[in-house]
């Protein structure tokens, strides 16, 4: 201060001088202060992906474990007292007997007429059983016995020799042991809150039901077929629709896929048809799936139904409904996506090879099936796995196309009627139940497993496979 | 026989047919052809939709779909009376500008009173004819393009066929979820091509593309389970179970990764050169990123940002479980709205028959559908071309 004292002018220069950079350096702090608070800003911004992420797994989780409440009306070890061994591992004869002894007639003569019978409606139960059950099996001192006139005890035999042992044993426990959940409660309650729960549940109308930890998630999950009840409910039959489903969305959309990348990188010169052949596929790629939805069920179910239903093949007892119909139409929907990737992996191959070859006297086939092709491989199949595993989680092309969710026989073949994971999925989950959630949630797992192997197939495929240039 | 001769004689032997003409190979030929087939596939699947769509939207246009209206003639009607009497008990929703058949001849109704109707008679290419006592009348159930896209009722059960109530619910759920994917989806990429460290990046990037590979019926639990219970504690009972706002959010969170790697290839596609000269001339990376590389990259983050709404409009499984089920025209997003798809949905996944004015409805809405996202896409890849800033 006191140098600038000395000199007026000095003075005004250096205040003016000081001035400046006082402003100069509060408007860089401000500057950079603004940067810094963006840059904050920017990185939640990506982090708030992660964290759904993080949220949608953790929801997932917290619903397909917990705690429940469960009853039972019978106990099974009343049942098992008799014979010795657990439900699971009784005959079918034994599980009928069962039937026979515990379950009440009405309930009996309906699962007759619905599982054996196949009939839909009432049905003159004056008939006598051996008229009734023509081709189908009876103990033969009952066919002059009118229906009506039979004990429990018979019925349960008819049905235990009629019906497979697992569609008995499902009987057995939603008829007899009558096990069931009244009440669930997710994963965190479970682990912080017990006692909300068991409060809950003593001033509940349930009180007195077992109450236990319950994985929704388990082996009879994955292994069961469809039921009504909840508890008793698994995947097995959606499971198995959606891997046919993918076999056959593979077997055709691949080689059309490849041929067509293969087409459009080596053969299509710059014309006007093969530019629209690109933007087409570019466009199509955009096109929502649910309209490739419409095109299958206007196409493969009804046009096509001959084919896609194997009527032409001599199969008689499906509409075009089929799991054909589906593959065709995850095939048209993934057919610009597997096109796209094959592409790119195609272009990837050096020029050099193709001309080496050229060079050795091969011919264009030559060249591109045993140079082109195998160079191209690891990213040919990464890219088709990755768009199979689109393919995989697809709902809303399946629900148009006709997927039904209540099926209780195994698909068994390119003409079955199917259901599928995703469709399971969207029906447990729009139903209002709490417990349906809870195995939706199971079966979300179950398809997010599914997606995380073919997506881990697919990374190890590329490392294994891949060569540099 | 010289030497030289037999040598001459010895070459052509073998050289013979080995001119230097092109050879015929009919085997690369037929895997030529097989191959253009294989590309050819995709125009015609472009054909089928378009086709298949048109057709069945086109029977829902034209229909005409003769409904019993259980009304009979009151009295014997001559050919050239242009108003009559019918019976009052019986359906329809007989109103001026439907169409009505009375055995075989159709007319236009002009006015309504009470049970007297005024018509126009010899419609559609039939002959005014005299008709008895007792004939049964016939309503037709007209929907007209202008209906279609400016009524706001959607009462198949009723005739009645506006699209707006689905419509409206497509874009409000599309502009909530573009809400948050655009600031969100922009901000990634902005973060991921100017800030984060390569060690970040390798984490965070394919974290958001996991989020892309998530099936989107995953997301429409999501939404059920977790996003209305949450935005019911935060606003309250206002907030109705199946509501837009939910759908709409997490459809969002959906599309955030689209929106982020299209905008950061575009980001990472501005030259560093660029940016040196931003950072030369003393700006700080905030201001490098918002005032250099964005309006540079602005052609793709734009391209971006339609692709998405393209997709939001497409979407599907969230709306159809979070989003309510039956058409409401609202503006509350607390509200339950179906969607255009959604409605698709629920409809194709009941019983359905064939060819009823169900079924061809679908069609109608799936080409409009169709052609909304085929716009966007196109628009899109202009907005790339024409808009690209090229740098060396």
């Amino acid at each position: 201060m006191s140098e600038i004292e000395a000199s007026p002018t000095a003075r005004d220069a250096g205040q003016a001088g000081a001035l400046e950079v006082a402003i100069f350096r509060g408007l860089l702090q401000r500057r950079q202060g603004a940067g810094r608070r963006w840059r904050t800003v920017f990185f939640f911004a990506t982090v708030t992906g992660v964290i759904a992420l993080v949220v949608l797994f953790l929801n997932v989780v917290n619903e397909a474990f917990g705690m429940v409440a469960q009853r039972e009306a019978l106990p099974p070890e009343t049942l098992e007292a008799g014979y010795g061994k657990p439900l699971d591992q009784m005959s079918a004869q034994e599980l009928g007997a069962i039937l026979g002894d515990y379950a009440r007639k009405g309930i009996l003569g309906t699962a007759i007429r619905d599982e054996v019978l196949k009939l839909n409606g009432a049905f003159d139960t004056n008939q006598p059983v051996g008229e009734l059950l023509a081709g189908r099996n009876y103990p033969p001192e009952l066919a002059e016995t009118p229906f009506k006139q039979l004990s429990e005890a018979q019925m349960g035999a008819i049905l235990g020799t009629n019906l497979d042992r697992e569609r008995l044993y499902n009987m057995v426990m939603e008829k007899v042991v009558q096990l069931e959940i009244v009440e669930s409660w997710p994963l965190n309650m479970a682990l912080f809150n017990r006692a909300a729960i068991e409060q809950e549940l003593a001033a509940s109308e349930n009180a007195g039901a077992e109450l236990k930890m319950h994985s929704w998630l388990n082996w009879d999950f994955l292994t069961k077929p469809m039921s009504a009840t909840p508890a008793l409910a698994g995947v097995r039959i959606a499971l198995l629709g959606s891997l046919w489903i993918l076999l056959f969305t593979m077997l055709i959309a691949v080689p059309f896929g490849v041929g067509a990348a293969i087409y459009l990188e080596e053969y299509a010169t710059d014309t006007w048809l093969n530019r629209l052949f690109e933007t087409n596929i570019r466009n199509l790629a955009g096109v929502p799936s649910i309209i490739y939805g419409m095109l299958g069920l206007a196409v493969f179910v009804r046009a096509f139904e001959p084919l896609t239903s194997g009527a032409a093949f001599g199969v008689t007892e499906s509409n075009g409904r089929t799991i054909l119909s589906a593959s065709f139409t995850l095939a048209a929907l993934i057919l610009p996506i597997i096109i796209i990737n094959a592409q790119e992996a195609i272009r990837a191959v050096p020029w050099s090879i193709r001309e080496a070859s050229y060079g050795l006297g091969a011919t264009k086939w030559q060249t591109i099936w045993r140079q082109v092709l195998p160079a191209a491989l690891p990213g040919v199949l990464t890219g088709t796995i990755l768009s199979l595993s689109r393919a995989i989680g697809e709902t809303a092309p399946l629900i148009v196309v006709g997927a039904s969710a209540v099926i209780f026989v195994d698909p068994d073949g390119p003409f079955s009627k199917f259901t599928a994971l995703p469709i399971q999925i969207w029906q447990w989950t729009a139903r209002p139940q709490d417990q349906f959630r809870d195995i939706a949630a199971a079966a979300i797992i179950v398809l997010l497993v599914l997606l995380l192997s073919l997506n881990a197939t697919a990374i190890v495929l590329r490392q294994r496979f891949s060569k540099r240039f | 026989m010289n030497k030289r001769a037999i040598i001459q004689q010895a070459l052509e032997k073998q050289t013979a047919g080995m001119g230097l003409k092109k050879r015929a190979r009919p085997f690369e030929t037929v895997i030529g052809a097989v191959l253009w087939m294989c590309g050819a596939l995709s125009i015609l699947t472009t054909i089928g939709i378009v086709v298949v769509l048109g057709k069945e939207a086109m029977l829902f246009f034209t229909p005409p779909a003769w409904l019993d209206t259980n009304r009979t003639l009151v009295d014997e009607l001559d050919a050239a009376a242009t108003s009559f009497e019918i019976s009052s008990s019986g359906g329809g929703n007989l109103e001026a500008g439907k169409l009505i058949k009375v055995p075989n001849e159709v007319m236009k109704i002009t006015a309504v009173d009470g049970g007297v109707l005024t018509v126009e008679r010899g419609y559609s290419g039939t002959l005014a004819e005299s008709h008895n006592k007792d004939a049964e009348v016939f309503i037709g159930d007209d929907i007209s393009l202008v209906e279609f896209f400016t009524s706001t009722k959607w009462f198949p059960q009723l005739g009645e066929f506006g699209i707006l109530p689905l419509l409206n619910a497509t874009l409000m759920t599309t502009a909530i979820a573009m809400l948050v994917a655009l600031p969100l989806g922009l901000s990634a990429a902005v973060y991921l091509s100017e800030y984060a460290a390569p060690r970040a990046r390798a984490v965070l990037k394919p974290i958001l593309e996991i989020l892309a590979g998530v099936p989107t019926v995953v997301y429409g639990y999501f939404a059920l389970t977790f996003m209305t219970p949450l935005l019911r504690s935060l606003f309250g009972e206002q907030v109705q179970v199946y509501n837009t706002a939910s759908a709409g959010l997490v459809m969002g969170i959906m599309i955030i990764p689209y929106v982020s790697s299209v905008s950061e290839d575009a980001l990472n596609a501005v030259p560093r050169a660029l940016r040196e000269a931003s950072y030369g001339l003393g700006a700080t990376r905030f201001e490098t990123a918002t005032r250099v590389v964005v309006p540079a990259a602005l052609s793709g983050v734009i391209a971006a940002f339609i692709l998405g709404i393209s997709r939001a409009i497409g979407e599907t499984m969230i709306v159809a479980l979070a989003a309510g089920a039956g058409p409401n025209f609202t503006f509350n997003f607390f509200e339950p709205a179906e969607t255009m798809t959604g409605h698709i949905v629920r409809i194709s996944g009941g019983d359905l028959s064939y060819n009823s004015i169900d079924y061809n409805s679908l069609f109608a809405i799936g080409l409009t559908l169709f052609f909304m996202t085929l716009a966007l896409n196109l628009i899109s890849r202009q907005v790339t071309k024409r808009f690209r800033e090229v740098y060396q």
